[in-house]
């Protein structure tokens, strides 16, 4: 009924109750959104480049500094390479367990262990690997008695390498679960099409497979990057916040145990902000195009 | 014939790797909590914990944040997700940015900014319910994403209209009508929030809170075996909450926050 009238009268006298509506009803959420998401991020903003005397690129020039810079490049190895563990892996093994031939049972298991390990990160992952590969751990004790000394051949659980070992038990799941709907929407049609014009395995990979499955490939990669360069629990437990890491630094920063000042934090913390939002965008195209072929 | 025999040994033995990655983790951590030095294994880990106030005070912090954080996620997103499905549909591409948003601002950029920018009053940002704040932003993607999948299931234009010629108003519409027909996607979005905020460490960690990661972090500094003890409880949380997010049917678990 309400539509008819709205239908008949002109826009601007049946816009007012429903505009008062729309707010009642939007309003707080899109308040909270605003006052405790983006004018947090407006205020690292205006913080990072803001000194005693107005506005400034002090702070911002800060942050080439070594240490700064070493935090940066840090994040961004550990970041990139766990992304390539977890997609090369998650990728690989999601395709195995959906194939035609794959047994049913355990599918549905490496789906749901998935949604567990995917979820199961920050301090209790780092105590896990910890009990394992530590210097202490089980596994590092078992392999000694084998004659490896693991940390004398320059393992170590607490350096990137480390990191990116224990990263892996959340980037391979979460490539799992992000990726088996792309796998899922390659079409038998398309193998038999491309096997009937003669193509082996490799030939239908390298030219039906991959070009349809990569922006979902590229748009997985995006995710697991952005979902490691964020992460700041698990370093921070694994290693008392020594590697520097752009996380752990904001928060030695916060927590005023090193002698930086608070802009500097916003500063980096900006820093983080800037390299996600690059993330995002990438991966919206990625995303969009992945769309292309999903929606069939 | 040959080749696929070939590939699905090559494939098993993926497979099987891949699961002793994933499995020997849990097994250590199993095996170090029951150790109590040299060749002893027992409970003692166990029953130190069992005995520790502080344990008992972090956990029950921790689940009651999550469910104020569930109480206000639901009080804020349910009414603004509704009438964006219902008479606002211009306002989608906004909701669906602002659900992204908090990947796009790291937890430890947004307590950063938070400190900044809230200092008071000290009656809410002095105590742990101030978690609450940031715990909803953390867990936004997730229950915004739940619960917009299911109201699209529903036909709400009829079920307005029904209940609106039956008498009822925005309230009873919402409590009544609409909160019983979204059960399934409410039950995701919450235990996806349960799960989220018991292994929350960042914000908690900067802000000096004792909730239950933190006091993981603080235990594994003093005695590794009863870490062991507490990574098990948390993985076992972890698995319910899942579990629970897959039998109550939407079945997409996704990432969690808690990194």
């Amino acid at each position: 009924m309400q539509e008819t009238v709205a239908g008949k009268t002109p826009a601007g006298v049946r816009l007012r109750p429903v505009n008062w509506l729309t707010v009642l009803f939007i309003g707080p959420f899109l308040f909270y959104v605003f006052a405790f998401l983006v004018l947090p991020s407006l205020r690292l903003l205006q913080q990072a480049f803001s000194g005693e005397h107005g506005f400034t690129f002090k702070y911002i020039a800060q942050l080439g500094q070594a240490q700064t810079v070493t935090a940066f490049v840090n994040s961004i190895i550990l970041s990139s390479v766990s992304a390539l563990v977890g997609l090369l892996i998650g990728g690989v093994l999601a395709y195995l367990i959906l194939r035609p031939g794959a047994p049913r049972g355990l599918r549905s298991m490496v789906t749901s262990f998935s949604a567990v390990a995917a979820n199961f990160a920050g301090v209790p992952l780092a105590f896990a690997f910890i009990s394992t590969l530590g210097s202490l751990g089980l596994v590092t004790l078992w392999l000694k008695g084998l004659g490896i000394n693991l940390y004398a051949q320059g393992f170590s659980l607490y350096s990137v390498t480390g990191l990116i070992v224990v990263y892996a038990y959340f980037q391979i799941p979460l490539m799992i679960i992000v990726i088996t709907p792309a796998i899922e929407g390659l079409r038998g049609e398309w193998r038999e099409a491309a096997e009937n014009l003669g193509a082996n395995q490799w030939v239908y990979w390298r030219h039906v497979g991959l070009p349809i499955l990569l922006p979902s490939l590229m748009s997985a990669y995006i995710l697991l990057f952005g979902n490691a360069f964020s992460a700041y629990a698990t370093p921070y437990a694994l290693t008392s916040g020594s590697l520097a890491l752009v996380p752990v630094e904001i928060s030695n920063v916060l927590s005023g145990n090193v002698m930086l000042s608070p802009q500097t934090g916003a500063a980096l913390a900006l820093g983080m902000i800037a390299v996600m939002v690059v993330i995002m965008l990438f991966y919206a195209i990625a995303a969009r195009r992945a769309g292309r072929w999903m929606r069939r | 014939m040959n080749g696929a025999l070939r590939m699905s040994w090559s494939g098993a033995a993926m497979l099987l790797l891949a699961g002793v990655y994933f499995v020997v983790p849990l097994i250590a951590t199993g095996i170090f909590s029951f150790w109590e030095g040299g060749d002893h294994y027992g409970l003692s880990a166990y029953i130190n914990l069992i005995h520790q106030r502080e344990l008992w005070e972090s956990l029950w912090t921790s689940l009651h944040l999550a469910l104020e954080t569930i109480a206000v996620t639901l009080v804020f997103l349910i009414p603004a997700v509704f009438w964006m499905h219902l008479k606002a549909k211009a306002f989608k591409p906004l909701f669906d940015v602002l659900s992204v948003l908090p990947f796009v601002v790291p937890p430890i950029a947004l307590v950063a900014g938070l400190t900044a920018l809230y200092t008071g009053p000290s009656w809410f940002v002095g105590t742990a319910n101030f978690l609450v704040v940031p715990y909803v932003i953390l867990a936004l993607p997730y229950t915004y994403r739940a619960l917009d999948v299911g109201m699209r299931s529903l036909d709400l234009k009829t079920l307005t209209e029904a209940s609106q010629s039956l008498g009822a108003g925005w309230g009873t519409l919402i409590l009544r009508v609409l909160v019983p027909n979204l059960t399934s996607a409410l039950a995701g979005a919450a235990l996806l929030t349960i799960a989220i905020v018991m292994g929350e460490f960042t914000f908690a960690n900067v802000l000096l809170f004792n909730t239950f990661a933190v006091y993981i972090n603080y235990i594994g500094q003093t005695s590794a075996t009863e870490a062991a003890a507490l990574t098990l409880l948390s993985f076992v949380i972890t698995w319910l909450a899942m579990l629970g997010v897959l039998l109550t049917g939407r079945g997409q678990a996704q990432l969690g926050g808690a990194r």
